[in-house]
């Protein structure tokens, strides 16, 4: 069991005094004061239509908010909701707020959270994003309900997205988690999710928590720990949701926290993953998943551009972590038109292999291995953007089937190399 | 006279003889000591050559970039260069030792001065090499951020990074091998207060536009260029 030492006095004394809970709620925050009333709204909603005898507190861990974000969160009374409300709590809900560090690290404050619902012996807990707009009450339902009564550890959300949104995970995440660790969980890296109270405990205790990195990419580790540990996976399927809106500059950091993350863990899990050929569904509740297929502008002129750029540009890069013929044929592609230009799929998952042996290798900085990814990964946004321009949803899902199936393919690819020596 | 010159030609012989057996141990000594000399190189030669393998010394040298201008140079690896490095310099100092032997006094005082100037050399190769490793690690760090955030000649900006560190960490080593030090003092000075000037120009001048763009795109972005900016990739 987790000590609990990094926790303040203060929150410590909050958690006492709010006692032994059935389920907890986590909601890390920073600088979310835009968005985050409307979400606590709809998580007390949530609790009060779905669990109203359950004993429930909310968990807020922020990093350092200064526009009131926390405020916010501890201020929405449960009479706020009564107006419009046809149910009424039958115990209280808790809103306790604690800042963890002046700077926002997304581990930290799940760690702060599985540290809360270990402290106060909470059966199911869900973790929710304050920037999830999109959020209803159902979405609380969804993730709770099949912890708490069904006895799953993990419930994984699938949402209905935007056939262009999310592409780190359709053409990187999704295909290559269910390729090495053959579980086919659509979200691996999750935003909002639901766990036991077992699942938390376990990974609080065993996950290697760092001081220096602020743990960035736990979301993902959660998912991982939970394959390995052969915990029960189960996704819901939670509706509709916004894609949040990003800037060019936030892609590195997207992939340093979930295939930083991915890459790093494939080394402990190695005789996990390497023994697995194939790959199985994970239960589901909910509808199937479906696309949304809205025109949508993408600037894919300056997609291929920086693809081209960066091929050029950091030859010397790629030289030490491609394989030649890769590297050739990265080559070739970047020289053709945009009209011809095309970044295989058989090609892309080479790349990302040679990526993930290079990176266990350490033939340069790890960061730097991450970061050389970016550019290549604009170079498939193209690919895939072009491929689906007009594709129905159907068309969709089955492209990226094709491209899971083809990482699972390549599997012995990835093994071959990774037990080489140079 | 006859008796003159065969009593000076033998008191040559016996100074020559003399001084032969005086000399002869001293240069037995000294050859057993460059024999056990060539012996111990050898072997730390070869446990060197072992332990920089073991701890991948070649990888760490080709993040340096010093592999690199050992392939154009035609040279060997990194750790084979240590290794003979190595190598050659204990059987040196051995050879050295073994010739102080010999009780030449000029020969001592320059020997001294050697085995002196030994922890100098060491510390200026172990400059130069952390100090490349540096400037190595900082070029491609500056050219992966700048071909992901999109600015122009990103190989640029990496080779300015590269040459900036490596100008001070030549300065350093030279400094500390007290080789010409009032002269490289100077030169650093000039090279880096020039590089900066330029730099300073190019940035004023030659990059104008890129300055305008960058301004342009980092604080007047349209709302259209803002919509198609980005796909949320996660």
């Amino acid at each position: 069991m987790e000590d609990g030492n990094f926790l303040s006095d203060d929150f410590l004394r909050q958690l006492i005094n709010v006692g032994e809970v059935d389920i907890l709620v986590g909601l890390p925050t920073h600088n979310n004061a835009k968005t985050v009333g409307p979400i606590v709204h709809t998580i007390r909603n949530g609790i009060l239509r779905g669990f109203p005898r359950e004993r429930t507190v909310i968990i807020n861990a922020d990093g350092g908010s200064r526009d009131g974000t926390s405020e916010l969160i501890t201020g929405v009374s449960i009479d706020d909701l009564r107006p419009d409300s046809t149910v009424y709590a039958l115990r209280t809900l808790h809103a306790i707020s604690t800042k963890y560090s002046s700077t926002p690290h997304s581990g930290v404050a799940l760690r702060t959270i599985l540290a809360a619902a270990e402290l106060l012996r909470a059966k199911a807990c869900i973790v929710i994003s304050p920037e999830s707009e999109s959020i209803t009450p159902e979405w609380i339902s969804g993730l709770i309900r099949p912890v708490y009564y069904d006895g799953f550890d993990l419930v994984s959300p699938t949402y209905q997205r935007h056939k262009f949104d999310g592409l780190l995970t359709t053409n990187l995440l999704y295909p290559m988690v269910r390729a090495l660790y053959g579980v086919r969980i659509r979200e691996a890296y999750m935003s909002e999710f639901g766990f036991s109270g077992r699942l938390g405990s376990q990974f609080l205790e065993r996950n290697q928590w760092s001081d220096s990195n602020g743990d960035n990419g736990a979301e993902l580790r959660v998912t991982l720990a939970a394959v390995t540990g052969g915990f029960r996976i189960c996704q819901s399927f939670l509706g509709k949701k916004d894609p949040v809106e990003r800037r060019a500059a936030d892609l590195v950091p997207a992939l340093r926290q979930s295939v930083g993350v991915l890459f790093s863990a494939l080394e402990p899990d190695f005789k996990v993953w390497s023994a697995i050929s194939g790959s199985q569904e994970v239960p589901a509740t909910g509808d199937d998943l479906e696309f949304l297929l809205n025109p949508l502008r993408v600037n894919r002129k300056r997609l291929r551009d920086m693809f081209v750029s960066g091929v050029s540009e950091l030859e010397s890069v790629f030289q030490s972590i491609l394989s030649s013929s890769t590297l050739a044929e990265l080559k070739r592609i970047a020289g053709l038109s945009e009209e011809e230009f095309r970044y295989p799929a058989e090609l892309w998952v080479r790349t990302v292999y040679e990526f993930a042996a290079a990176y266990q290798k350490s033939v340069i900085n790890r960061d730097h291995i991450i970061q050389a990814l970016a550019p290549l990964f604009r170079g498939r946004v193209f690919t895939f953007v072009v491929e689906n321009r007009n594709a129905s949803a159907n068309d969709v899902a089955n492209n990226i089937e094709g491209l899971c199936l083809e990482f699972e393919r390549l599997k012995p690819y990835l093994l071959e190399m990774w037990k080489s020596k140079e | 006279m006859r008796e003159m010159i065969i009593s000076e030609l033998t008191q040559a012989m016996q100074d020559l003889a003399r001084g032969f057996a005086h000399y002869l141990p001293r240069l037995i000594v000294m050859l057993i000591l460059a024999f056990l000399g060539w012996l111990i190189a050898y072997l730390v030669k070869v446990i060197l050559r072992s332990f920089l393998r073991l701890i991948k010394f070649d990888r760490l040298s080709e993040n340096a970039g010093a592999s690199q201008l050992l392939n154009k140079a035609a040279l060997p690896s990194a750790t084979e260069i240590v290794s003979r490095f190595v190598f050659w310099l204990t059987l040196f100092g051995f050879i050295l030792l073994g010739v102080s032997v010999l009780g030449i006094l000029s020969l001592q005082e320059e020997i001294a001065r050697f085995f002196l100037f030994l922890p100098r050399l060491f510390a200026a190769v172990l400059i130069l090499f952390f100090g490349m490793l540096a400037a190595s690690f900082s070029a491609r760090a500056a050219l992966l951020a700048a071909v992901n955030a999109n600015i122009p000649s990103p190989r640029l900006l990496s080779l300015a990074v590269r040459s900036i560190i490596m100008v001070f960490v030549l300065s350093v080593v030279f400094e500390d091998l007290g080789l010409a030090e009032q002269t490289m003092l100077v030169a650093f000075g000039i090279a880096f207060g020039a590089l900066m000037l330029g730099l300073a120009i190019a940035f004023g001048i030659g990059g104008k536009d890129l300055a305008r763009r960058f301004l342009e795109q980092k604080f007047v972005r349209t709302k259209k260029e803002q919509d198609e900016d980005e796909l949320s990739p996660l």
